[in-house]
């Protein structure tokens, strides 16, 4: 693989140093910190003087607080740190002149994209891993729980689900700055694909449930077609990456959440089940209830690095 | 002299959709000569390049470089070829030497060596005062010297210098020629040049081709064509003129 040494450490010195990625990462840190640091002061309060539950050191990054859980920042947020790092990052090269430069020399045309791609994932791997460090390393001081062995693997599972969930994103921004030419034209697109998938797809999931499995008050009585309606819904909004996130990591983090499913869908004995015998989900039962969803997420992500890899691969490299 | 040839083409053509660049080029290069490439623009000469670089493929026909074939072998072609395109790039955010250094990496030259050729290189082409500076902030005859120096740190034995004086001032026109000179004599490079400076071209070329509409109109030494367009033989002869001549006969 020659050259793709090169590329990549050209690549990360610039992200390092490059004011978006201080900005991103300081408004990351900001935020978890105050998040964690809210929700740390409530546990602590509610925690003072009864026995301490178990797992309360994952409930650092799954409980709301004020404002909205660790998790669900991570969920919601994590996408414009992909989106960021990489949606100029084949045109901006482009329009400098330096792509077809780049490809003068004697590298592989591979090396380019291969080099950019990894370069940013271990950009957000580091940026994902020393924030997770720091608000544990916070939790420990406000809660004064040492994680158990258990609640370590069950983060470390967390913070690969959410490298390769950004990385997904990362992916999708560099086929973006493949397709398009302007640099503007690429960050508009990513951003309208984010929200695209953050909104419109829970709505979309909404309106076609309600549009092929209508629910008016004569249905409503049906159980059939409750579940039918909400089994459709489900369907539709795990067309979203961002879905399939949410439910992978809510069942790793928080071992209480036996299913993906909704407590609709359930029949009457599981549900009795899951409600009556509070108890917590081992570790590897967890994995087997989500691993459908993890294939999926690193599927698509290795889908979309394909298909930027595919087009770049075919596109023509001319001086402008 | 012992020559032969370094680069070599046969009926080499290349379409977009109904559009043709390039048809039929058939042409080759002498190993160590100074090749003026000419043609107004849009006459495919930027193409022919790529194609020869193995950047684009070809629709039909072959080309060989230094005995290899640049839609097979474009890894072992990048190797000997340096090439310059017509609006250089360099990151501008890196100074001089880091985007020198980046590119030595690219050729696996270990930062042990690079460091002192770069030292060099800067220094020949009189860019030492700003190495420091972000390319950025260069004029464009700096950054067109920065080209130039790049050649020096790979040290090819082809170099392809696309347009390498558009846009500069007569004395920095005349400095990057002197430094392409000395490139052909003292590390007896063959140099494909293309440019539109004919008065430059035929201060140094040992050969022309007269490029036009994607064909290759006329290929020789200048004193040869002028002797069979113009029916002279002087050595006093203008390349405008020769150029003109040929240019009107294919316009007509």
């Amino acid at each position: 693989m020659t050259g793709i040494g090169a590329i990549f450490r050209k690549e990360l010195a610039d992200h390092f140093s490059s004011y978006r990625f201080v900005i991103l990462f300081a408004l990351i840190a900001m935020v978890s910190l105050i998040t964690t640091y809210m929700v740390g002061i409530g546990l602590s309060e509610e925690l003072s003087g009864i026995a301490k539950p178990k797992f309360v050191f994952l409930m650092l990054f799954t409980s709301t607080g004020p404002l909205f859980s660790l998790v669900q920042f991570v969920a919601f947020f994590g996408p414009l740190i992909g989106l960021i790092l990489g949606f100029d990052s084949i045109n901006r090269e482009r329009s400098a002149g330096t792509l077809s430069k780049l490809a003068s020399q004697p590298i592989y045309r591979d090396s380019i994209i291969n080099g950019k791609f990894l370069s940013g994932v271990f950009t957000i791997a580091i940026m994902l891993m020393s924030i997770l460090l720091v608000v544990s390393g916070l939790g420990l001081t406000l809660i004064g729980v040492v994680p158990g062995v258990e609640e370590v693997w069950r983060i470390f599972i967390y913070l690969i689900i959410s490298i390769f969930y950004i990385s997904f994103w990362l992916g999708i921004s560099i086929l973006f700055s493949i397709l398009f030419r302007g640099i503007a034209t690429s960050a508009l697109a990513t951003l309208a694909i984010w929200i695209f998938f953050s909104f419109f797809v829970s709505m979309g999931a909404t309106v076609v449930a309600n549009a092929m499995v209508p629910l008016d008050r004569a249905t409503m009585e049906d159980p059939e077609m409750v579940m039918r309606h909400v089994r459709l819904q489900r369907v539709v909004s795990l067309l979203s990456p961002m879905q399939l996130y949410n439910d992978s990591t809510a069942i790793i983090i928080d071992p209480m959440r036996k299913t993906t499913g909704s407590l609709v869908l359930m029949g009457a004995v599981e549900r009795l089940l899951s409600e009556r015998f509070r108890r917590p989900l081992g570790l590897s039962q967890s994995i087997y209830v989500v691993l459908p969803h993890l294939i999926t997420l690193i599927a698509v992500t290795f889908i979309c690095f394909g298909l930027s890899y595919y087009v770049f691969m075919r596109q023509e490299i001319r001086p402008i | 002299m012992d020559q032969r040839a370094i680069v070599e083409t046969h009926q080499l053509s290349k379409s977009y959709g109904n559009q043709v660049a390039v048809s039929d080029l058939t042409f080759s290069i002498q190993e160590s000569e100074i090749f003026g490439f000419l043609g107004p623009n849009g006459s495919g000469k930027t193409t022919t390049l790529l194609m020869l670089l193995g950047l684009t493929e070809p629709t039909s026909g072959w080309a060989r470089v230094a005995n290899c074939d640049p839609v097979k072998e474009a890894i072992k072609v990048k190797k000997v070829v340096g090439y310059i395109p017509e609006n250089i790039g360099f990151y501008d955010d890196m100074d001089a030497i880091e985007n020198l250094k980046f590119i030595a990496r690219l050729n696996n030259i270990p930062d042990s060596i690079s460091s002192i050729k770069i030292e060099e290189a800067l220094e020949s082409v009189g860019l030492k005062e700003e190495a420091e500076k972000k390319v950025g902030a260069y004029s464009r005859g700096m950054r067109q010297r920065l080209g130039i120096a790049e050649i020096h740190i790979k040290e090819p034995s082809i170099a392809f210098l696309d347009e390498p004086t558009l846009g500069l001032d007569p004395e920095g026109t005349n400095r990057i020629i002197e430094y392409i000179q000395s490139l052909s004599r003292e590390k007896n490079m063959t140099i494909l040049l293309s440019s539109h400076d004919l008065k430059q071209v035929q201060k140094i070329s040992d050969r022309i081709g007269i490029m036009i509409k994607g064909r290759m109109i006329a290929v020789g030494p200048i004193e040869e064509l002028a002797k069979e367009k113009l029916g002279v033989d002087d050595k006093e002869i203008s390349l405008d003129d020769v150029y003109m001549k040929y240019f009107q006969e294919v316009s007509a």
